[in-house]
């Protein structure tokens, strides 16, 4: 069940490329807007006509320039999450939730519908209008509506832009689990650096419509050239680790390729995988190993490459550290790295303080 | 037919008559002015501003112009009329001319009303009910249509009052024949003509107003009726 998109379109300010393989869970489409990040996923959905390229869907072409195929919108079989929720202000949420199967002519399925409705939180909504929800439920319903219609591939539009920082992270763990529990490809389009952080499992980074970078999100956020395009302050890297117990002082500890990390208290169970998002201007450098240090995270490492601050002002430079098979990322001044002398391939300790990392950087693996 | 104490057997077929003749000239055409709309209102293409003009052309055009040119083509010595006599359909001095000529006058005012809808639905909504499926006359049936309704109800309603007292094209295209073509106004222009026949005329204006004043009112409750449904309550 992969998803192949390959396009090219000349717009008058920029050219847009494109060559994305998307597998079952979250492809993050990030970048700035007006980057082309939209126009994709609509040339998937068929609400866009790109000038040349080949789209195709668990064998079934939706486009092919060379062949003059061009499915229409309603023959592709993809579920949409659009930015604005765009719910029918006609229909109530059940019936705003079956259009899709109606729309197919596919008999409702009880399980289906029942299944999604719970993973959603949707049960006490479905005999309302959709005028009685707020702009988060209106969004779950959005993306029930979608899952209902039996996609084989799944868009969602910067689904959380227009909700406010309470109402996404009441949102972001549904779609976490809908990441873990659909077994779909899903392109999420965002220029939230923490929402790809939070949710990808690949990331295609891109700018000015040229497909800048591709790779699974660990990678990417340790990129040094995708890491310029997040902006120095939300520049970090993407760590997966293990539950391994939580301690009755607020701190939960955990397993990771580099060591063990602390963190501020989670609801997570023993054993799950949660993926943290640790910004580089929170990593401090030492040679030594530091002793008697409030900091709680010190992990040991090597440097594998120093890259300019993206923000480009000279002041700054980042160190890329590996710790075990993870990637950190550090921001420090010039300075420091001149006064450490430090060098790529040299060893290195990464300090964190664990009230750094915010209670939304960390979610589910 | 008995004597009527309030009206005269006259003016009881005038009454039906235009009753007769509004709404078949309001249903029939409705059909056709929700498609006209809804290319005016979507569509690009070539002649879009010809139909435009062809539509709204009764509105701005002296009604007995209008019920001339309606005379000229579907008269029994035109072309069409003869061509429609054979199936037995003829228009020229009928009811069913009368009919013809308020569906015209009547037909800018129901697309009108109707575009105005149209242009009010976002079209962002259509799209997303494509990406769930829907084929286009399933969206426009499920979607588009339904959002619709208060402005196809108040078409509708615009366009049987427009019917109800349309005078200039019909009595150039049909008469005023008692008991075959005379519609209220044209009875009451009839009455006028007679010395002594003020009482039918007031009995008919005061119809007229009763009439005009419950379709308002019916329009009124139907919109607020399918709004309420739409905000669910």
């Amino acid at each position: 069940m992969t998803l192949s998109v390959r396009i090219s379109h000349p717009f008058p300010a920029f050219r847009l490329d494109v060559d994305l393989e998307a597998p079952e869970g979250v492809t993050a489409i990030f970048g700035p807007s007006g980057a082309g990040k939209t126009t994709i996923i609509n040339a998937v959905a068929g609400l866009f006509l790109p000038h040349s390229g080949c789209i195709t869907s668990r064998g079934a072409t939706f486009f092919d320039s060379d062949r003059r195929i061009n499915l229409p919108t309603q023959k592709r079989q993809v579920g949409y999450v659009f930015q604005d929720h765009r719910l029918f202000p006609h229909l109530d949420v059940k019936a705003n939730l079956n259009f899709g199967r109606r729309a197919r002519k596919i008999g409702e399925n009880r399980a289906d519908f029942d299944r999604i409705v719970s993973m959603l939180g949707l049960e006490q909504l479905l005999g309302r209008s959709p005028f009685a929800l707020s702009g988060g439920e209106k969004q779950r319903v959005a993306i029930g509506r979608a899952l209902l219609s039996a996609p084989e591939v799944l868009l969602l539009d910067e689904p959380l832009a227009s909700l406010d920082q309470m109402r996404r992270q009441e949102i972001l763990p549904y779609l976490e689990r809908l990441r873990d529990e659909a077994r779909l490809p899903i392109l999420y389009v965002s220029h939230s650096v923490s929402e790809v952080a939070r949710l990808s499992n690949q990331v295609l980074v891109i700018d000015q419509g040229q497909q800048s970078v591709l790779g699974p999100v660990g990678d990417v956020f340790a990129h040094p050239h995708a890491a310029g395009r997040m902006g120095a302050e939300d520049l970090g890297a993407v760590l997966f680790a293990k539950v391994h117990a939580h301690h009755s002082d607020g701190v939960t500890e955990l397993a990771s390729a580099g060591g063990r990390l602390f963190l501020p208290k989670t609801n997570a169970d023993i054993g799950a995988f949660q993926r943290v998002r640790i910004r580089a201007q929170d990593v401090m450098l030492s040679r030594q190993k530091p002793e008697q240090i409030s900091a709680l995270n010190v992990l040991s490492g090597t440097i594998v490459d120093i890259s300019k601050d993206p923000d480009q002002s000279g002041k700054g430079v980042l160190v890329r550290v590996r710790c075990g098979d993870d990637l950190l990322l550090s921001r420090i001044t010039l300075r420091s790295l001149n006064a450490l002398d430090l060098r790529v391939g040299e060893p290195i300790y990464a300090v964190l303080k664990t009230v750094s990392v915010a209670r939304g950087d960390v979610g589910q693996g | 037919m008995m004597a009527d104490p309030f009206l005269s057997a006259e003016s009881w077929y005038a009454v039906f008559l235009s009753l007769r003749v509004s709404l078949l000239a309001t249903l029939c055409s409705l059909p056709l002015a929700v498609w006209v709309a809804y290319l005016l209102a979507r569509k690009d293409f070539f002649g879009k501003q010809v139909l435009n003009g062809l539509v709204h052309l009764p509105l701005v055009l002296p009604p007995v112009v209008t019920g001339y040119l309606l005379l000229l083509s579907f008269g029994r010595r035109s072309g069409v009329g003869q061509f429609l006599e054979q199936f037995g359909i003829e228009f020229a001095f009928r009811w069913t001319g009368a009919a013809l000529a308020a569906a015209v006058m009547a037909f800018p005012l129901i697309v009108r009303a109707i575009r105005l809808a149209i242009e009010a639905v976002d079209p962002k909504l259509e799209e997303a009910a494509a990406t769930l499926g829907g084929g286009r006359f399933f969206v426009f049936r499920t979607v588009t249509l339904p959002l619709i309704m208060p402005g196809v109800i108040a078409g509708s309603v615009l366009g049987f009052a427009k019917a109800m007292g349309e005078f200039g094209a019909t009595i150039t295209f049909v008469s005023n024949i008692p008991g075959e073509t005379q519609t209220v106004p044209s009875a009451i222009y009839a009455f006028l003509q007679v010395p002594g026949r003020e009482g039918d005329v007031i009995k008919l204006v005061v119809l007229s107003i009763l009439l005009a004043m419950g379709a308002l009112m019916a329009s009124e409750w139907l919109a607020r009726r399918q709004v309420r449904g739409m905000q669910g309550q």
